[in-house]
């Protein structure tokens, strides 16, 4: 641990000089395909490896169909975009997400087909990426399974339908959405891609709180987890990739008086 | 430098081939005519060769019942010599307690046998006994060799069974699996508890209901045992397995439930607040963060519809 912190101290130290070397930082996950995913990605803008980035995932997915990640990039202060990605997926580009006011960070669940880096870059102001990883271990196949739902009948029906729920938390609000849809990869024979790639919170007034772009990877009926400004009121629009809306209205419970369900 | 390597994975691949491999099974006796062979108290592992679980004997007057099959063929092979070692007698029934893997993919060893299980265990293994059996094949490699699936042929009515002299209870319960199988000799006073009890070993959730299986936790309480062989761990002459097994359950599904109430997201949840005394079981944090895939999700869901939402389409 404490050559952890050494090495992030080096880090800094070395920043106001290190970022303009033409150099990347080495890998601290030595993987084969960081340099191409740096390249595809993140367009060879400056990186750092940085633990202020944390990724938070089992060592092992026990459902490769849905491995779940906690992404926090807050200590990192403003974030202007966060990147998921798991390197050796066959589509490793999970999530493209646009804080804005919400906080940089996010809870979700992915497929992995194998073994992988999982990753998340945040980028700062100044231009610079921050990434943060683990490597997961996997059974595989996770993204050339069929989706559970393709097989079922009643999701045509309830597709793009939110669940969803909004706690009051001291400095936050927290918003857990869960959204009906396959989220095929495109990738099992005779099943096109089909996938949710657009959502968009807001304040009910219509300010934009947070802009998500989402990617195959992201598995069956979508569970995500963000912390967003106190609100007590909230819309969630998008689409998914053949044009099918999601629309749905968010309140804070206690806020509705009466009515409930 | 690369043709040194080959020559070397060449060269360990051949070791590895010609190690007959050795579960080194030992039969302890638990009380009279009755033995147990304890696995490691460890998740699979190509060092423990699958060896994680407990199976058992009973030497009868009319040949031996053997209750569940070990993880692989070879365990199987190997748990029918050290039976051998024991007694003259011929193996006359096999009894599988639910369809985990490391319970029945022995079976091979015992085929021609009556093999019998519940109605729900043979469902079970013939839908995922071979997604089973590719798993340990990943997880603990060449121990899996030539090892198929057998399912077992025989369903077990709950009762009383005479075999040999011994009044066998049968007891179908469900919660670990949605059949478990527990088996009472009254003649001897030991229960073969199956997955439903675990010591000293974190209890593993894949196919669980924790409600049902806390029922059946107390239905095993009040069994007239002297002693209980738990799935996993070592055999115990009192209620404290069931105990341990029952406040692990309870701690789980208490911990989870809050966190979905309170809006947590699943991978915020790897460094579990758990009282220490659960935290010292064996595998503690890798069956938890596998329980946590097992069971989170229906609790999220439940929490989440809770929400107040309208849908604006
Ligand atoms: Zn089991």
């Amino acid at each position: 641990m404490s050559y952890r912190i050494c090495s992030l101290l080096l880090l800094l130290l070395a920043t106001p000089l290190g970022l303009v070397a033409a150099e990347a930082p080495a890998d601290p996950l030595n993987s084969v395909m960081w340099h191409e995913m740096h390249q595809r990605l993140l367009d060879g803008a400056p990186v750092v490896f940085d633990e202020r980035v944390q990724v938070s995932a089992p060592a092992v997915a026990e459902d490769s169909l849905n491995l779940p990640l906690w992404i926090d990039a807050t200590a990192l202060g403003e974030v202007e975009r966060l990147l998921v990605f798991a390197e050796l997926n066959p589509i490793p580009k999970v999530l493209d997400m646009q804080p804005l006011k919400a906080a940089p960070r996010i809870g979700l669940r992915i497929k992995v087909q194998q073994a992988t880096p999982v990753r998340a870059a945040a980028l700062t102001p100044d231009g610079v990426w921050h990434l943060g990883g683990v490597l997961v271990d996997a059974a595989g196949g996770g993204c050339t399974a069929p989706s559970i739902g393709s097989g079922s009948s009643d999701w045509a029906d309830r597709l793009g339908e939110v669940t969803a729920r909004l706690w009051s938390r001291e400095h936050h609000s927290r918003l857990r959405a869960s959204i009906v849809h396959p989220m095929d990869t495109g990738l099992v024979a005779g099943i096109p891609a089909f996938y949710l790639e657009q959502l968009e919170i807001r304040e009910s007034g219509g300010d934009l709180i947070s802009r998500l772009s989402l990617f195959e990877p992201i598995a069956e009926n979508p569970v995500l987890t963000l912390d967003l400004p106190k609100l007590k009121q909230l819309t969630m629009d998008g689409r998914d990739n053949n044009g099918n809306p999601v629309a749905a209205q968010i309140s804070l419970e206690s806020q509705t008086g009466g009515g409930g369900q | 430098m690369r043709s040194l390597v080959f020559i070397a994975v060449m060269l360990l691949a051949g070791l590895c081939q010609a190690v007959e491999r050795d579960y080194k099974l030992k039969p302890q006796q638990i009380a009279d005519n009755t033995y147990v062979l304890i696995g490691h108290d460890e998740h699979f592992s190509f060092a423990n060769g699958g060896n994680i679980v407990n199976t058992g004997f009973i030497v009868t007057e009319a040949g031996v019942v053997v209750i569940d099959s070990g993880p692989s063929r070879l365990y199987g092979e190997q748990l029918i010599a050290a039976i051998a070692q024991v007694t003259d007698k011929p193996v006359v029934k096999l009894f599988i307690t639910h369809m985990h893997p490391d319970h029945f993919l022995g079976n091979q060893a015992f085929e021609g046998l009556p093999i019998a299980a519940l109605e729900k265990t043979q469902d079970g293994i013939r839908l995922m006994g071979e997604t089973f059996n590719d798993n340990l094949y990943r997880l603990v490699g060449s121990w899996m060799k030539g090892t198929r699936v057998v399912a077992p042929n025989q369903q077990v009515e709950p009762g009383l069974q005479e075999i040999g002299g011994h009044r066998l209870q049968l007891i179908a319960m469900q919660g670990h699996t949605g059949a478990d199988l527990a088996i009472l000799d009254q003649t001897s006073g030991v229960l073969f508890a199956g997955d439903l009890v675990f010591y000293g070993r974190t209890p593993t959730t894949p196919h669980a209901n924790l409600d049902n299986w806390q029922s059946a936790l107390e239905q095993l309480r009040k069994l007239d045992f002297k002693v209980m062989v738990p799935g996993h761990g070592a055999p115990v002459t009192s209620e404290v397995a069931i105990s341990q097994t029952s406040s692990y359950l309870s701690w789980l599904q208490h911990y989870l439930k809050k966190q979905a109430d309170s809006g947590a997201a699943m991978a915020e949840l790897l460094q579990p607040d758990a009282p220490q005394n659960l935290r010292e079981l064996a595998v503690f944090k890798d069956e938890y963060t596998r329980s946590l895939s097992h069971l989170y999700p229906a609790l999220e869901a439940k929490a989440l519809a809770d929400g107040k939402v309208e849908q604006q389409q």
